[in-house]
């Protein structure tokens, strides 16, 4: 089993990532230069940062690197394919996932623990989750504010591609839970079919709780959730 | 071949929101003393030249590319390009 995380310029949550897929939950994990990749890996990851500074819109011009040609071959094969934060803009812009990110209501870069709620299990990232679950992890970012349409979200809901919302600590999604003003509270989403995943919270910050002022390691069950759904259905 | 000054102008649909344009109204410009303007949209002015041999040919090509290379995010943004002159 073999992970890639894709580097772009003003990656910076790369090395995290790595190091967590290595050390925490064993799995051979390359960290490839976004021109390098190839898409030849089992899985493969997108992570937090400013790529290319957030220049236009964030995670626009790294949706046009070559690399996502090979991404977006992988999503298509089914195989697991995850954007955390800065990786999941990318996965927005290069069209693999619905809607759009933009920038928070508060207009503040908002960097805290959050509570998040697990809406569908059925995911290459949440299949060793319990439906209604309550996470905690840390976000940071500037533009999370999940916007969709009406439609859009009623197709989400149909769907059941809504995978993780903001609550409180008893898992209702109140506005005061809402951290960036998403559409529905929403923190993260999937494709259609469930390989595709992508998140404003950082997974890769909340797998250690001696690393957590709460001493969560919540985040590692994604990665974990992956592992298990390469070795039982690929 | 004549260059074209093209600007792309690109801002938040009416229907989405626009904080950063809503606290400049109210706490710069209204708080400021300028009571009289009622709304403020911020947008992004992408300004370009173009060459190319008519004013028609020109904004086809640069609105193409908008769509094209997604420069605007069409689930939140509007968008409009503008000739602005001739640069020689």
């Amino acid at each position: 089993m073999r992970v890639a995380v894709i580097r772009f310029p003003g990656s910076n949550c790369d090395l995290d990532t790595v190091f967590v897929l290595r050390k925490v939950i064993g799995v051979k994990a390359d960290l490839v230069w976004h021109k390098n990749f190839k898409g030849d890996y089992d899985a493969v990851i997108l992570p937090g940062g400013f790529s290319y500074g957030d220049y236009l819109r964030a995670g626009i011009i790294a949706a046009h690197s070559p690399a996502m040609k090979y991404v977006k071959e992988m999503a298509r094969e089914g195989l697991p394919v995850l954007g955390i934060c800065n990786g999941f803009q990318i996965l927005i812009e290069a069209g693999l996932l619905p809607g759009a990110l933009i920038r928070n209501t508060t207009l503040k870069f908002i960097c805290k623990w959050v509570f998040l709620k697990v809406k569908t299990t059925r995911t290459a990232f949440s299949n060793l989750m319990k439906r209604e679950q309550v996470l905690k992890m840390p976000i940071a970012h500037n533009e999370g504010r999940y916007f969709i349409d009406e439609k859009g979200l009623r197709e989400l809901m149909e769907n059941d591609q809504i995978v993780f919302t903001y609550v409180d600590g008893e898992g209702n999604e109140t506005p005061n839970a809402n951290p960036n003003g998403s559409v529905a509270n929403i923190a993260g989403v999937c494709n259609l079919e469930g390989n595709v995943v992508g998140l404003m919270p950082h997974p890769e910050r909340a797998s250690e709780a001696i690393l957590s002022p709460y001493g969560s390691d919540d985040g590692k069950l994604l990665f974990l959730s992956m592992k298990n759904f390469l070795e039982r259905w690929m | 071949m004549p260059r074209y000054i093209v600007e792309v102008l690109i801002e938040n649909k009416k229907t989405i929101r626009d904080p950063e344009g809503e606290t400049i109204c109210r706490e710069l410009i209204n708080k400021g003393g300028y009571d009289s303007i009622k709304s403020v949209r911020v947008g992004k002015l992408l300004r370009m030249e173009v060459e190319g041999s008519s004013e028609e040919e020109v904004k086809e090509l640069v609105t193409r590319m908008c769509n094209d290379l997604r420069i605007y995010n069409p689930v939140v943004h509007s968008y409009r390009v503008e000739i602005r002159g001739i640069t020689r």
